[in-house]
C-alpha cells in the first residue's frame, strides 16, 4: 500500500486495470453531445473505527467501498451517473447516462489525458491510526475512559471512539488534466454522562483530530485533554440554571464557536445560491455585512486541519479566500460550474461527499482574523449578557438569511464578570445583519479542535472554523427563563 | 399522479441478490473460527432528474450494491462492508474481520438473537411498486417541469425557484445468519419536491413541499405540489420578530411529527443504557398526557417505514410506544434488550457497515377529534409553528430550544408571518402538556401527526 500512496495517481490505473487511453475514450464517450466539459472523479475509500462503552472496546468496524462517477456539464445543465464497479464497461454506460443531459449531437473532441494539475502538500502523514496495531488503539481508549472517570465521582458513564479513513482520489478532466490526492483523516471522541445524585444528568463531550497522525493525540496528552474537558462540561451542566430569553448582548468564546460564521455567512456566500440569486448575500459583493472589526477568510490550505485538502473534489488546488475584508463582502466560494457561469474564478471549493454525489461549492477552514481587544477586556465591557462557550450544531436558511446555533455550554455575565452556568439554548440571528453588531474582536484567534461535519443538500463533508472572542450586541437568545 | 406512457411499462424487476454467496460467506466465516455471523446484501438503482425555472438543471443516475458482516468469537464481535463481490477477494475480507473479532473485548450481552425468535415465513407488505419502475429521464423530467410550473404560474410574486426534482428508485436488501435466517425483500420509492421562492421587494422567502410514495401511482399531483409550495413561499413574506413572551403553540402535522421522533428517540434502547436519555426509568408511567396515544407499526401495507423482518432478522409488529400517556414499551435491538433486561421489540435497524442500531418503523400519533382550525381557533395570542431550524434538543435532560418560524395566531385566527424567533422548555413537560389532538393525520413520511397544541412555552424574540 506504501508503495501505492507515494503515486496515487497510478493507483486507479493498477488496480482496476485501465489506461490513460481509456479514460480519454470515456471522455471522448461522455462529450458525443454538446457540452462544456466532462469529469471522471475516482475514490477509493477505507475507514476504520473503535467503540469504547461501560469501560469495554466493545465495537470495531472496518469498511472499504470504491467507485467512479462520470459527469457532463453543459451550460448549467449537470448530467451525473456513477457506479461502484470500476470497469470500463460500466464507465461507458455512465458516460451514456451523464451525457443525456446535453440534446445535440456533437463531434467528440479528442480528449488527451496526461498534464498532472499542480496540489499542495498540506497533509504527508507517516502513522494514520489506521496502521496502529488495534490493541494499542484500544489502550488508549481505555485509558481515556479512566481519566474521565477520575475527573470527578460524578461521572457515571463515558464513550470514546477513534475513528480513521483514507480516501484515494482522482480527477480526470475532458481537458486532459489528471490530479490525484491520498486524503488522511481521524477522529478521537469522547462523550461523559454525569450525575449528581439528585435526579439530575448532564453530558458533556469533546474531541478533535485532523489530517494527522496517530502520534496527534499523544502529543502534549492531547487525549487526556479530550476526556477532562468533556467531563469539565458535564459536571459544569450540572448545575446550569434556566438560560435567558429574549435578544441581548452575547459575547462568544474563541475557536469552534466560528460556527456562528459557517452558519451565518459561509453558506450564504457559496457560489451556486448567488448564481441563482436564492442568497440573502446575492449581488451584495463591495456592500457593507459587518462591522469594520470583521475580516473572515476560508482557507483550505492550512497544514493538517481537517477542512484542508491539497485539491478540490474536481481538481482544482484550494485557496484562501477572503470572504469579508473589515466589513466588506468580498468573495464568494466557488467551484468550476458556477465560477465559470458567473464569470469568476474557481476558489477550490468544488467538494462532494463520495464518488455517489456531484460537486457544490463548500466551505473548508472559514474563520474571523484576530481584533485587538484581549478576552478579558470583552468580558468586562459587558453589564448583562451571555457568554458561550461552547456549541454543537447549526443551521440556516439561505434565502432569508436567517440562522441558528446552539450553545451547550454557556454562561451570565453580570457586571462585567462571568458568573453561573445556564443551560443550552439555541441562538437564533440574521446573516446579513449579524457581524455588523460585532463590537469587539479579541486577539485570541483559535481554530477548532477538528470536530465539524457540514450537511448540505444531503452531502457531508469534513470542515472547519474559528474565531477570536467576539462580542455581538444583540442577538436573540432561545432560553425558557422570559 | 397519472402519466399513461410511463405506468403502462412493467418495470424490469431488480436482479435477486445472491443468497448463495451469503451462505457461503457464512460457511467461510466459520471456517475461519466465527462462532456466529450475519450477512447484509444491499443493491440499488436510482434515477434523480431536477429542473430549474423551467429548464433542464440535471440528471443523477446510479446503481449501487454493498456487502455487510458483523461476525463474533464467542462474545467478541466485529463489524464490516466492502464493495467487493469477487469469492476471492472476500475471503481475505472474511479472514480480516473475523481476526478483529477476536481483538475486540469480549461483551456479555452481545450476540445473534435466540433463533426460535426468527420468523417462518417473511411477510409480503407490498413495499415494491408492482406497476412502475425507475421512471426515465424524459417522464421523470416532465413531472418535475410540471410541479414547478405550477409553483411559478400561481402568484407573480414567485420570481425565482430552486427548482423541482422527481426521483425514484429500488432497492433489494437480503439478511441471513447463521441461525439459519435468510430473508430478502424489494422496495420502491418515488419522490417530488419543488423549492419555489417568493419576494416582494423585501426578503425573499422560500417554500418547499413534496409528495413521497413507494407506489407511483399513489403520488400527489405534481401540480397539487407546485401550488402548496407557492402558498408556503408566499405565506411566509414580509415575516417579523415578535416581542418574548410565554404563549401557547401550534405544532402544525410535519412539526408535530418531529416531537413524536424525538419521543422515540428517548425511548430507544441504545440512549437509555448510555444513561443518555429523560426517559430512563419511566417505562409503565405517564409521559404524556391522558389520551395521546402513539404506534408504532411495522406493518401496514404498502408504507414508507414498513418491513417484514428487522435488521437481526427479528420479525416485525405493531405496537403501542405510548397508550393514554402512559409509556407501554422501549423500542429495543439484541443487544440493548439484553442489557435493560427486556425482550427485544422488533426496532433493529441496519445499515451496511455498521452494527445493529435501533429504529422506529411508520410512527404516527393517533388522531383525535379537532379539526385544525378549531384548534388554531382556541389561541387568544399565540404561535402556529410550521418550520423549526438546529438542533436545540438535549435527550439527557429533555431541554428544547429551537429556531422557529410560522403564523401568529390573534383571536382565533392567523394573523401574520414570524421568523427569527425561538421556543424553548423541557420535552418532559411539553409531551404532558400536549393538548387538542387533530383530527389530520396524513402520512407523507415514516413518522406522521396530526395539528398539535402544547399549553405554553417560552418564545424568544425581539
Amino acid at each position: 500500500m506504501a508503495n501505492e500512496l507515494a503515486h496515487p495517481e497510478k493507483f486507479f490505473s493498477n488496480r482496476f486495470g485501465m489506461s490513460d487511453r481509456a479514460f480519454e475514450r470515456i471522455l471522448g464517450a461522455a462529450l458525443e453531445r454538446k457540452a462544456d466539459y466532462a469529469d471522471l472523479f475516482f475514490e477509493y475509500h477505507s475507514a476504520e473505527s473503535l467503540g469504547l462503552e461501560e469501560s469495554m472496546v466493545n465495537h470495531t468496524s472496518k469498511s472499504v467501498s470504491h467507485g467512479v462517477g462520470v459527469r457532463v456539464c453543459a451550460e448549467d445543465r449537470t448530467g451525473y451517473a456513477y457506479s461502484d464497479e470500476v470497469t470500463i464497461d460500466r464507465m461507458q454506460l455512465a458516460a451514456e447516462a451523464a451525457r443525456a443531459i446535453a440534446d445535440q449531437r456533437a463531434t467528440a473532441p479528442a480528449v488527451q489525458v496526461g498534464t498532472p494539475m499542480p496540489r499542495h502538500a498540506l497533509y504527508e502523514v507517516e502513522t494514520t491510526p489506521l496502521e496502529i496495531p488495534l490493541e494499542e488503539r484500544a489502550r488508549l481508549l481505555r485509558e481515556i475512559d479512566a481519566a474521565a472517570r477520575a475527573y470527578d465521582p460524578r461521572v457515571k458513564n463515558v464513550m470514546a471512539s477513534i475513528a480513521a479513513e483514507r480516501k484515494i482520489v482522482m480527477i480526470v478532466t475532458s481537458e486532459g488534466k489528471l490530479a490525484a490526492d491520498v486524503q488522511p483523516l481521524c477522529r478521537l471522541n469522547v462523550t461523559v454522562i454525569a450525575e449528581d445524585g439528585q435526579g439530575g444528568r448532564q453530558s458533556g463531550g469533546f474531541g478533535g483530530g485532523g489530517r494527522v497522525d496517530y502520534k496527534y493525540f499523544l502529543d502534549d496528552d492531547r487525549w487526556r485533554q479530550y476526556a477532562h474537558e468533556a467531563a469539565r462540561q458535564a459536571i459544569v451542566n450540572l448545575d446550569a440554571g434556566d438560560a435567558p430569553a429574549g435578544e441581548m448582548i452575547v459575547v462568544l468564546g474563541p475557536g469552534w464557536p466560528g460556527i456562528l460564521l459557517h452558519e451565518a455567512i459561509g453558506h450564504g456566500l457559496e457560489g451556486d445560491f448567488n448564481r441563482k440569486g436564492v442568497s440573502a448575500f446575492s449581488g451584495r459583493i463591495g456592500q457593507k455585512v459587518a462591522s469594520e472589526f470583521c475580516t473572515v477568510v476560508d482557507d483550505g490550505t492550512i497544514p493538517m486541519r481537517r477542512g484542508s485538502l491539497n485539491v478540490d473534489d474536481e481538481g482544482t488546488p484550494t485557496s484562501r479566500t477572503v470572504l469579508i475584508e473589515k466589513g466588506i463582502l468580498r468573495g464568494y466560494l466557488q467551484d468550476r460550474m458556477n465560477a465559470r457561469l458567473m464569470k469568476m474564478k474557481p476558489t477550490g471549493n468544488g467538494r462532494r461527499e463520495s464518488f455517489a454525489h456531484t460537486p457544490m461549492p463548500r466551505m473548508t477552514n472559514t474563520f474571523m482574523l484576530a481584533g485587538d481587544s484581549t478576552p478579558e477586556e470583552i468580558i468586562k465591557s459587558v453589564k448583562h449578557g451571555l457568554y458561550a462557550v461552547s456549541f454543537g450544531g447549526g443551521q440556516v436558511d439561505i434565502t432569508n438569511g436567517k440562522f441558528v446555533f446552539s450553545a451547550s455550554e454557556a454562561y451570565l455575565i453580570e457586571d462585567g464578570k462571568v458568573t453561573h452556568p445556564v443551560k443550552g439554548a439555541t441562538l437564533i440571528g440574521d446573516g446579513p445583519d449579524v457581524l455588523t453588531r460585532v463590537a469587539m474582536v479579541g486577539n485570541d484567534l483559535a481554530l477548532d479542535s477538528g470536530v465539524g461535519t457540514c450537511g448540505k443538500d444531503g452531502q457531508s463533508v469534513p470542515v472547519g472554523v474559528g474565531l477570536p472572542t467576539i462580542r455581538i450586541d444583540g442577538i436573540t437568545v432561545g432560553g425558557t427563563r422570559a | 399522479m397519472s402519466t399513461q406512457s410511463v405506468a403502462d411499462k412493467k418495470p424490469s424487476r431488480m436482479e435477486k441478490l445472491d443468497s448463495g454467496l451469503a451462505e457461503w460467506i457464512l460457511a467461510e466465516a466459520k471456517s475461519r473460527g466465527a462462532t456466529a455471523a450475519e450477512v447484509l446484501m444491499m443493491g440499488a438503482e436510482s434515477l434523480a432528474a431536477g429542473v430549474r425555472l423551467g429548464e433542464v438543471e440535471k440528471l443523477k443516475s446510479s446503481r449501487e450494491r454493498r456487502l455487510g458482516v458483523r461476525f463474533f468469537c464467542g462474545q467478541s464481535s466485529a463489524t464490516a462492508s466492502t464493495a467487493e463481490f469477487e469469492r476471492a477477494a472476500l475471503k481475505e475480507f472474511v479472514a480480516n474481520t473475523v481476526t478483529l473479532a477476536r481483538l475486540t473485548a469480549a461483551d456479555p450481552w452481545s450476540g445473534l438473537p435466540d433463533a426460535a425468535l426468527h420468523p417462518a415465513s417473511i411477510a409480503d407488505l407490498a413495499l415494491a411498486d408492482p406497476d412502475a419502475g425507475i421512471i426515465e429521464a424524459g417522464p421523470a423530467l416532465e413531472i418535475a417541469r410540471k410541479g414547478e410550473k405550477a409553483a411559478l404560474a400561481f402568484d407573480r410574486r414567485i420570481t425565482n425557484s430552486e427548482g423541482a426534482e422527481f426521483d425514484s428508485g429500488r432497492y433489494r436488501i437480503l439478511f441471513a445468519n447463521s441461525n439459519g435466517f435468510c430473508g430478502e425483500y424489494e422496495g420502491s420509492s418515488f419522490s417530488l419536491v419543488v423549492a419555489p421562492i417568493a419576494h416582494d421587494g423585501g426578503a425573499m422567502q422560500q417554500g418547499f413541499w413534496y409528495t413521497s410514495n413507494r407506489r407511483f401511482a399513489k403520488l400527489e399531483d405534481a401540480e397539487a405540489v407546485g401550488v402548496t409550495s407557492a402558498k408556503r413561499a408566499l405565506r411566509r413574506l414580509g415575516a417579523r420578530k415578535v416581542k418574548t413572551t410565554r404563549a401557547p403553540v401550534v405544532f402544525d402535522p410535519d412539526m408535530a411529527a418531529g416531537l413524536i421522533r424525538s419521543l422515540a428517540g428517548a425511548a430507544s434502547g441504545p440512549s437509555l443504557y448510555k444513561g443518555a436519555s429523560f426517559l430512563i426509568d419511566r417505562l409503565g408511567s405517564q409521559v404524556m398526557a391522558p389520551g395521546v396515544s402513539i404506534i408504532d407499526d411495522a406493518l401496514m401495507p404498502g408504507a414508507l417505514g414498513s418491513k417484514p423482518f428487522d435488521g437481526e432478522g427479528l420479525p416485525t409488529n405493531r405496537k403501542h410506544l405510548v397508550d393514554q400517556g402512559i409509556l407501554k414499551t422501549y423500542l429495543l435491538d439484541c443487544y440493548s434488550a439484553r442489557k435493560l433486561k427486556l425482550a427485544p421489540t422488533g426496532n433493529a435497524a441496519r445499515s451496511v457497515g455498521q452494527a445493529p442500531t435501533v429504529s422506529t418503523t411508520n410512527l404516527y400519533l393517533e388522531p383525535g377529534s379537532y379539526s385544525p382550525e378549531q384548534i388554531i381557533g382556541s389561541v387568544k395570542q399565540g404561535l402556529y409553528l410550521t418550520e423549526l431550524i438546529g438542533f436545540g434538543v438535549n435527550m439527557v435532560t429533555g431541554d428544547y430550544s429551537r429556531g422557529a418560524g410560522g403564523m401568529w395566531i390573534e383571536d382565533g385566527q392567523l394573523a401574520y408571518p414570524v421568523q427569527e424567533i425561538t421556543i424553548a422548555g423541557n420535552l418532559k413537560d411539553m409531551f404532558l402538556n400536549l393538548e387538542m389532538i387533530g383530527s389530520d393525520l396524513h402520512w407523507r413520511s415514516s413518522v406522521a401527526s396530526p395539528t398539535v397544541k402544547i399549553a405554553e412555552m417560552t418564545i424568544a424574540g425581539a
